[in-house]
């Protein structure tokens, strides 16, 4: 009896020693990964996944608390990126992604007080006090921290309009095709 | 050498620890979904249970039958194999910190794998030498190893192919199983 | 391998099918002319490329070959007034495409005289500079016939940069229907001839290598009378088999080169140009005329006099189908051939550079077939030119890894619908790659956007930093003067006391 209690406690006395001097020898400082998640993300901090700017949704994502699509402005492609990165599989037709959204102003409401070109993360709104805003398409990211602002509601997300440039084949209909032969 | 060399070959093939002893199921179905995953996976199993093999022999031999302590194995090796497991974890985290997000909760599971518990115990049930343990060990962990790459690499073909609804997903999963382990069963007739 | 298997070899390339050609008798019946419609409508992009920005008003008059819009950037090309007349409308109009988007483009109103503006050409284009060439061939927006619409003159440059020694002379015309290269090397042959030793001056070809399909020998023939003056000019048959008027293609099968992945042709000493595009330089430096008009087949079987019409760009395709007639209603437009060829969504689109062809199929032609199952029967794969494996890709796209595709050469693939033509089991193969590719560079676009945005935080950051610095700083300095001024106040004000002390 004695005999199985001082073995026990000896054995996990040691590798406990063991166990500790190796996890010193192995610290890891910081999370690489959460470094490497961020360096991928837009960086505009707009807060649209629900987190306080893109290092904590780096974090949350890195932790495997927040999925890898929890990114509105990076959309399917910053999904995918983040799905490589981590090694995991990601079912991309579930991703919500409406496609790229942005900012217009309607400019008969439009009253020229700036209040939206300060919020904007990426300087994306053009305009002087008591002038009509306008949004470069090229810079806005669609993270509506602007919509908000506006005293008059003339700023609302639209679609990103499909051109000719941007026109994507539909997929095939999944219908029969590549089935597995039947009978 | 020829007892060695048959040794290791029966114990990944014609006595695969998945398909024909059936232990370790839970990493071949969890983890064994792309090839990468199952192959660090493998490494790290094989690690364990090897290294384990060599550490509950010494224990067997040292320990556990000198001061008559043979009711204690099963709780000695689990303690032996679970501080294996933590400094696995602690050097995979360290050294590919995107194998151990892929392994995820699977890594600190290996611990509770029956695989290597039942490896472990078989060794000593079988009151083998140490060279022969450690064969043994390899040679399973070896096998569990093939059979997740390979149970891995028809997964990743099977999520191309057009599956029944009803099928989808896990029981087409278990079917694939049950077909490989049917396959497995025809190294039972090697007659060595 | 045996003599036998040799010649077979080479006589039959072991890619690429062989559709029934179905060119007669539209190839055989003389050209004709469109008779000029009321009304034109120019695209301002009808290359690869920017678009071209208008430099006319509404309610102007135009000459034929006035300049309606410039090229705008350094891949693009201008657009030409088809004809005289008053542009009536700047405005977005249904595109040739399949999509049935919108397109912006210039509506001209003929007055029927078909006036020529100011022309001015060249008598002896090889006394000009190579540069001077390609200056006057992008100033008659020029661009590539075959239906690829890359302007020419940027080829030439692109050729004299990489020094290439080649030029490749495509009169391929391998897509089924089409004889629009056919007839104009048959018709025109003299003109083609000079036009590619223009080309030959401007790129600093020593020789040119004309590959003429071996179905078209009236073609052959003609070209060999044309080019018999000239020593470097070789007109070369190629066996008949689709896609030899593909590029890589063509390369190979002329010069036994082939093209790497990812590699442009200039890169193996050889450069491509198509018949039509040869002629058009001919008439651009010769004649001066920028490039308005184009020979454009009309076939199908819905057709009731196909042949090949001369017509001006612009003009609308239902012009041209009534101009030959209808036997029945069409059940399906295509502009181009039908392998790559684009589907029409109705026939109010117009005439466009590159297109080579209006087809209009019958019910029986425009029959589409269930898609089935895949059999694994691998007859795509037999019939890849580009020896890729389209069951392979198309399975991995239709599980969404498009990854799994590019990995399987998705980005080799030309879209020549040879895998989709021999599928027994009518498997749309060539939607799938090119959804998948469409898919690829939508990524790609919201790839460097999100690192645009990356970019715009940084400098916004680096401007909100520098305001409060710069806030800072002048509050400082405001505080120094405010504090210098307060100063010389009170010594005012002591002065003051000093100098009124002793007055009372």
């Amino acid at each position: 009896m004695l005999m199985a209690i001082l073995s026990l406690t000896v054995l996990g006395s040691l590798l406990g020693l063991g166990l500790g001097i190796a996890a010193r020898k192995f610290k890891v400082e910081g999370d690489p990964l959460v470094a490497e998640i961020e360096a991928l993300m837009p960086g505009s901090n707009c807060g649209q996944c629900g987190f306080a700017g893109c290092p904590r949704l780096a974090a949350a994502i890195a932790s495997g608390s927040a999925p890898v699509t929890a990114c509105p402005p990076g959309g399917k492609a910053l999904a995918l990126a983040l799905a490589r990165k981590l090694g995991i599989s990601i079912d991309l037709a579930a991703v919500a992604d409406q496609g790229p959204r942005i900012a217009t102003v309607a400019e008969d409401i439009c009253i020229g007080c700036c209040r939206c070109t300060k919020v904007c993360p990426t300087d994306a709104i053009l305009g002087a006090a008591k002038q009509i805003h306008n949004v470069i398409r090229e810079a806005c990211t669609g993270c509506g921290n602007c919509i908000d602002r506006c005293p008059t509601e003339a700023m609302a997300l639209q679609p990103l309009p499909v051109t000719l440039q941007h026109w994507i084949w539909p997929k095939p209909l999944d219908g029969a095709a590549l089935a597995p032969a039947r009978g | 050498m020829t007892a060695y060399l048959l040794l290791l070959l029966s114990t990944a093939l014609v006595n695969n620890v998945v398909l024909v002893k059936f232990l370790g199921l839970c990493p071949f179905m969890g983890v064994a979904k792309s090839m990468d995953s199952a192959l660090g996976m493998g490494l790290a199993t094989t690690f364990v249970i090897t290294l384990a093999c060599a550490a509950t022999w010494m224990l067997e031999h040292w320990l556990l039958l000198p001061f008559d302590l043979a009711y204690l194995r099963i709780l000695s090796f689990i303690l032996v194999i679970a501080a294996t497991v933590q400094f696995v974890e602690m050097v995979v985290k360290k050294s590919a910190p995107t194998l151990y997000q892929a392994l995820g909760i699977y890594l600190p599971l290996i611990t509770t794998n029956c695989a290597v518990l039942g490896v472990a115990l078989l060794t000593a049930q079988e009151s083998m030498g140490f060279a022969q343990t450690l064969v043994y060990g390899f040679g399973s962990a070896l096998g569990f190893t093939l059979v997740m790459l390979m149970f891995a690499g028809l997964r990743e073909r099977l999520a191309l192919a057009r599956v029944p609804a009803a099928f989808a997903g896990a029981p087409v999963s278990f079917i694939l199983a049950s077909l490989l382990a049917l396959a497995f069963m025809g190294f039972a007739g090697l007659n060595f | 391998m045996g003599f036998i298997e040799r010649i077979f070899r080479s006589a039959a390339p072991a890619w690429g099918v062989h559709p029934d050609d179905r060119k007669r008798p539209a190839a055989d019946v003389p050209l004709r002319s469109l008779p000029l419609p009321e009304r034109l409508f120019m695209p301002l992009q009808q290359h690869v490329g920017g678009a071209a920005r208008p430099v006319v008003l509404v309610g102007q008059r135009v000459w034929k070959g006035q300049m309606l819009a410039e090229a705008q950037g350094n891949i693009s090309a201008p657009v030409h007034a088809p004809t005289s007349g008053h542009i009536v409308a700047i405005g977005e109009i249904t595109a040739p495409h399949p999509s049935g988007l919108a397109q912006l483009a210039i509506t001209l109103a003929s007055d029927g005289a078909d006036e020529w503006g100011e022309r001015h050409p060249v008598a002896d284009p090889f006394s000009l500079a190579p540069d001077e060439i390609a200056r006057i061939t992008a100033a008659a927006g020029v661009v590539g016939l075959g239906g690829a619409t890359f302007p020419a003159a940027v080829k030439f440059n692109l050729g004299r940069r990489l020094k290439v020694g080649t030029l490749i002379v495509n009169g391929g015309e391998c897509e089924p229907y089409l004889s629009a290269d056919d007839c104009i090397m048959r018709q025109r042959a003299a003109e083609v001839v000079d036009g590619l030793r223009i080309v030959m001056h401007a790129i600093g070809a020593r020789e040119a290598l004309v590959g003429i399909e071996q179905n078209k020998p009236e073609a052959i023939a003609a070209m060999h009378i044309a080019a018999a003056p000239f020593g470097n000019v070789h007109i070369r048959p190629v066996p008949t088999r689709y896609p030899m008027g593909s590029d890589k293609q063509l390369i190979q099968a002329l010069t036994g080169k082939e093209v790497p992945a990812d590699a442009r042709a200039a890169e193996v000493g050889v450069l491509v140009h198509n018949v039509s595009t040869c002629a058009a330089v001919h008439r651009a430096l010769r004649l001066g005329e920028p490039l308005v008009e184009r020979i454009v087949t009309v076939n199908g079987g819905a057709v009731s006099a196909p042949g090949n019409i001369f017509a001006p760009l612009g003009a609308r395709v239902a012009d041209l189908l009534a101009f030959t007639g209808l036997k029945v209603e069409p059940s399906r437009l295509i502009l181009g051939g039908p392998m790559m060829g684009m589907l029409l969504p109705h026939a109010r689109v117009p005439i466009v550079k590159g297109a080579s062809g209006v087809l209009a199929f019958d019910a029986d032609e425009a029959a589409v077939h269930e898609a089935g199952p895949c059999i694994r029967c691998g007859l795509c794969t037999q019939s890849c030119p580009m020896g890729l494996l389209p069951l392979e890709m198309a399975r991995h796209i239709r599980a969404e890894d498009l990854d799994g595709a590019t990995g399987f050469g998705l980005s080799d693939c030309i879209a020549c619908g040879c895998c989709a033509y021999v599928c027994p089991s009518h498997i749309p193969l060539v939607q799938y790659f090119s959804h998948a590719k469409g898919e690829l560079s939508a990524r790609e676009r919201a790839r460097l956007r999100n690192e645009a945005a990356r970019r715009l935080v940084e400098q916004r950051s680096a401007r909100l930093q520098r305001e409060a610095r710069e806030k800072a700083a002048n509050a400082a300095r405001r505080k120094a003067e405010r504090d210098a001024a307060k100063a010389r106040a009170a010594a005012a004000v002591e002065a003051a006391a000093k100098v009124s002390e002793p007055i009372p």
